[in-house]
């Protein structure tokens, strides 16, 4: 037991099944009597549904039946929801185009569903879907981000004009302009972050069952959150009560943001499993998921920093054009502004900010959180802007950093941007990754990578993201439409076995093993005592899932409040027992002791006479041992880093090769290193992904997606990238949440984009190469080499 | 008018029979038809290899088969790799000890390739395990802990044999 608590690396409980082929993910689930869906989507990026005939895939082999919108509306079902209203300037609220489930007459982007094809077997629905015929007049497209508000682009959505959704603003212009004329140097840089494809491994499935008997929906599906399904898909599309609507995520194989929403095959096959009296399943392929799983990122920005003579930031100025795609994801508008232009103070104490962003639809898929959702295109644009000023004033990279940092001495500290941040030691993490790259030592490391005819560059990048998300008030002013705390019920068993009921979801994060950590050393029970059920809304209170590394950080604080009420309860059945007053009592290593005595009770002697309450308080005190409690979190928590990446750029052929890369993360208060540290592995290879490989690609003049399966669309592989040297720095835990943690899910990916971009354009601009966009692909850069000589 | 053909297989020691469609996928067949769900289908065009298994000791990709090519063969899945319900295979514990999964959704895949990979090159180098699984995909690992994992495995696997 003294290795399994907080602190410690303890091995994953969640292994053993996953190792051994017997988890259970949605598509390994079978429902007695099931049918197949297959989803019949549009091969065009715009166009009007001018017919539909289902005749021929109706009397296919096999099939059951075939849907389009005119069924769903006969049965009077909604369009998906949008879970946050974001106003723009002047108040003026986001335009909210119609969601249909099944395309209503025009279709909006490659894969916008239009008709559902339901059959005995999942290859008996493949051919029917062949066979449902649809007359497309096609219609002009636009898809590229920059040029959506053109006024001869083609108009998207009616109330839409120039295709925006919000013109949106935060910050003091006035003191930004002001800034801007008084300073001695002015930094400029106009940038693409672009888009990208979540691609976890297992693609989304969906299974929809109906029991006539109970007049009861369960809904098994790839999602993040189950709770937020069920309220959204129950409230708005299929109208459903939350008591006849049961909805179960399994094991989940990845989700990075793109399981969270609320998606149309999800209300389809709930849907029709009531009308054709069958489960009814749904699987993606993966050329599917490229269609139709929200996808991450798509901005283009022109940004500038002012700065005095001495190299102190004196005023940040963004303007950011954000790609919605052909309809609202459920929580796309939030993405771009209040996770984005919040996090543009970075760790500096810049005075003045402000931020412009417009958001655009055009004929591609929807665009929402991914793993970072706003805070790595902050990242990116700010440590991209610094690491220019730095070369344009000839102040050292560090050095500039150093002066404008944010000193722990400051903490909390009020940004321009709205945030408090509450804790965080930004010059020592800068230093130590300083020290462990040697930084002193790259001019050699540059001179030897030289003589073997190679570039070598070096790229700082500092970020912070405000995770933890988030107090509920604050949320609900900033247009969410859903409160942000978490859950947790710790139901004590009579003979002192733990379930811990958690509204969070894992879904790679081990939060079964984090959890039973935590619990086993709050409570003083052996972790192998405690169960971490999560997933199931039958099971579990009302949760909000997993998502913007707010697991622990507001799910943990769930579970610690939980405790408390558990220890509260313990206290008074054990002074009765023991004859004391309760404030005579301590709790301490899972012990009820009487001050200063040797008379004691053990948790699981407690909990017994909790559930067999022959000598207990009755009059005073309720039976039994299970205790729920809500925890809305104060503020956000604010992981913060370092990374530094060097870089080998091989110039005959354009390849970047990631030659170090190091992170010193503070996420507050660490529970199991070893999760942690995978954690920041995989966010790196994310972010690093996104810089050197990764690009969703749409053909401007036809609309088509070209990169839509792995052949076209570049992952980054285990031999594209390093070992990674990472740290964590635990020396100022969040102040206010309490555990001290502060997240770590998402803090390598909003990192990483700018650290290997920075050492890219470090080793580029030895040859006189200034910029480049990401991702820095051999093409990309043999092409920079090439126009720089020319 | 389907195209139906017997197929029998021993897939982890155990045999089966089996009539399918000849357009059945073997990953599929596997999946649905002897219901051995740990082996996991990521992508269906051969690049991400989570579907990966033994076929008669080396690797495929069972979404680019079919299944009656697999007549007469023998087949190792991930729930075949483990010596008994209860102990693991020193990789499965090298995996489990150096963090090398996550999700679980690519490591039937990872497990496979790893197999044949050690079996062929017992001490390889960090290089060597990175070329080697650079045809599986992993989405939340950043492979290090794969790759550590497989080093490891290494030394379990060879243990008895050096000096």
């Amino acid at each position: 037991m003294a290795n399994a608590g907080i602190g410690q690396a303890v091995r994953r409980r969640e292994d053993f099944r996953f190792l051994t082929g017997t988890g259970t993910y949605t598509d390994d689930i079978d429902r007695p009597g099931q049918v197949y869906a297959h989803i019949v989507r549009s091969p065009h990026p715009h166009a009007q549904i001018r017919r539909i005939d289902t005749a021929a895939a109706e009397r296919a082999s096999g099939v059951l039946a075939v849907f389009t919108h005119d069924h769903l509306a006969a049965d009077g079902v909604g369009g998906l929801p949008c879970g946050w209203l974001v106003k723009g300037k002047g108040d003026k609220p986001m335009v909210e185009p119609p969601h249909p489930v099944l395309a209503t007459g025009v279709v909006r982007h490659i894969g916008d569903p239009v008709a559902i094809v339901i059959a005995a077997t999942r290859v008996q629905a493949a051919d029917a879907a062949e066979l449902v015929k649809i007359d497309y007049q096609m219609l002009p497209v636009v898809t590229s981000t920059a040029e959506a508000t053109r006024p001869d682009a083609p108009r998207l959505h009616t109330d839409a004009p120039r295709n925006l959704c919000y013109d949106w603003e935060l910050g003091d212009k006035a003191a930004v302009d002001a800034a801007f004329a008084r300073a001695a140097h002015t930094v400029t840089l106009d940038l693409v972050n672009n888009r990208l494809v979540a691609n976890a491994m297992e693609p989304r499935a969906a299974i929809g069952e109906y029991d006539r008997a109970t007049g009861t929906h369960t809904l098994y599906t790839t999602s993040q959150n189950p709770h937020v399904i069920r309220l959204l898909m129950g409230a708005f599309v299929l109208h459903i009560p939350e008591h006849k609507l049961r909805v179960v995520a399994p094991d989940v194989g990845g989700g990075f943001g793109s399981k969270i929403y609320h998606y149309a095959e999800e209300a389809l096959v709930t849907w029709a499993a009531k009308k054709v009296g069958r489960p009814v399943k749904w699987t993606a392929d993966r050329s599917e998921s490229f269609v139709s799983d929200a996808q991450g990122r798509d901005h283009v920005t022109s940004c500038a920093l002012a700065l005095d003579k001495d190299g102190k930031f004196l005023a940040l100025r963004v303007k950011t054009v954000a790609n919605m795609g052909g309809y609202l994801s459920t929580f796309a508008p939030a993405i771009p502004t209040y996770l984005y232009a919040t996090l543009l103070a970075g760790l500096y104490a810049t005075p003045a900010i402000h931020c412009e962003v417009q958001a655009v639809f055009t004929n591609t898929v929807p665009v929402d959180a991914y793993r970072g959702a706003g805070r790595p295109e902050a990242c990116y644009l700010l440590e991209r802007l610094v690491e220019k000023s730095a070369r344009q004033t000839g102040i050292d990279r560090a050095e500039i950093r150093r002066r404008n940092f944010i000193p722990r001495a400051a903490m909390p500290y009020q940004t321009p941007v709205a945030l408090q941040y509450d804790s965080g030691d930004f010059v020592a993490n800068m230093e130590r990754a300083l020290k462990v790259v040697d930084y002193a030592g790259f001019a050699a490391r540059r001179a030897d990578s030289a003589r073997r005819g190679r570039l070598r560059g070096i790229g700082l990048s500092t970020y912070i993201e405000a995770c933890g998300i988030a107090p509920s008030d604050v949320a609900g002013s900033l247009g969410a439409r859903a409160g942000l705390y978490e859950v947790a019920e710790i139901r004590f068993h009579p003979t002192g076995s733990v379930t811990v009921f958690t509204g969070t979801h894992q879904h790679g994060q081990g939060h079964e093993t984090t959890f039973a950590q935590l619990v086993s050393e709050k409570l003083g029970i052996p972790i192998e005592n405690v169960e971490i059920a999560h997933g199931d809304t039958a099971q579990i209170p009302f949760g909000m899932g997993t998502y913007g590394s707010r697991s622990i950080a507001v799910g943990g604080s769930a579970i610690v409040k939980a405790i408390d009420k558990i220890v509260a309860k313990g206290k008074k059945i054990a002074a009765h027992i023991l004859e004391v007053a309760e404030r005579d009592i301590e709790f301490k290593d899972g012990k009820f002791q009487v001050a200063g005595t040797d008379k004691a009770m053990s948790m699981g002697e407690v909990a017994f006479a909790a559930y067999v309450p022959h000598n207990y308080p009755l009059k005073e005190l309720e039976p039994g041992l299970d205790e729920t409690a809500f925890y809305d979190p104060k503020n956000f928590t604010f992981p913060n880093g370092c990374h530094i990446c060097e870089v080998e750029v091989d110039r005959e052929t354009g390849v970047v090769d990631i030659a170090r890369f190091i992170a010193i993360d503070d996420f507050g208060t660490v529970i199991n290193p070893m999760i942690v540290e995978g954690q920041v592995h995989g966010g790196l290879v994310q972010g690093i992904g996104q810089a050197l490989v990764e690009n969703c690609v749409y053909d401007g003049a036809s609309g088509q997606l070209l990169t839509g399966s792995y052949n076209d669309y570049c992952m980054p592989r285990a031999d594209d990238v390093p070992s990674f040297q990472v740290e964590t720095n635990e020396s100022a835990p969040c102040t206010h949440n309490p555990l001290g943690v502060k997240g770590c899910g998402e803090a390598g990916t909003i990192g990483a984009g700018a650290a290997v971009m920075n050492a890219v354009v470090d080793a580029l601009a030895t040859v006189g190469v200034t910029e480049i966009d990401m991702p820095a692909t051999p093409h990309n850069v043999w092409r920079a080499l090439k126009n720089a000589k020319t | 008018m389907k195209d139906m053909r017997k197929v029998s297989v021993t897939v982890n020691g155990k045999s089966y029979a089996r009539e399918v469609e000849t357009r059945l996928l073997l990953s599929d067949f596997i999946r649905h038809e002897l219901e051995l769900t740990g082996t996991h289908v990521g992508c269906e065009h051969g690049v991400c290899g989570a579907c990966t298994i033994l076929l008669e000791g080396r690797t495929a990709r069972s979404c680019l088969m079919l299944a009656v090519q697999v007549d007469g063969a023998n087949i190792t899945t991930v729930e075949g790799i483990a010596p008994s319900e209860k102990e693991l295979h020193p990789l499965q514990q090298a995996f489990m000890d150096n963090h090398g999964l996550q999700c679980g959704y690519c490591t039937p895949g990872m497990l496979t390739t790893l197999i044949e990979f050690l079996q062929d090159n017992p001490d390889p180098t960090e290089h060597e395990v990175r070329v080697a699984i650079s045809g599986n995909l992993c989405r939340c690992t950043g492979y290090q802990g794969i790759v550590d994992a497989a080093l490891d495995a290494a030394k379990r696997l060879q243990g008895g044999k050096r000096a």
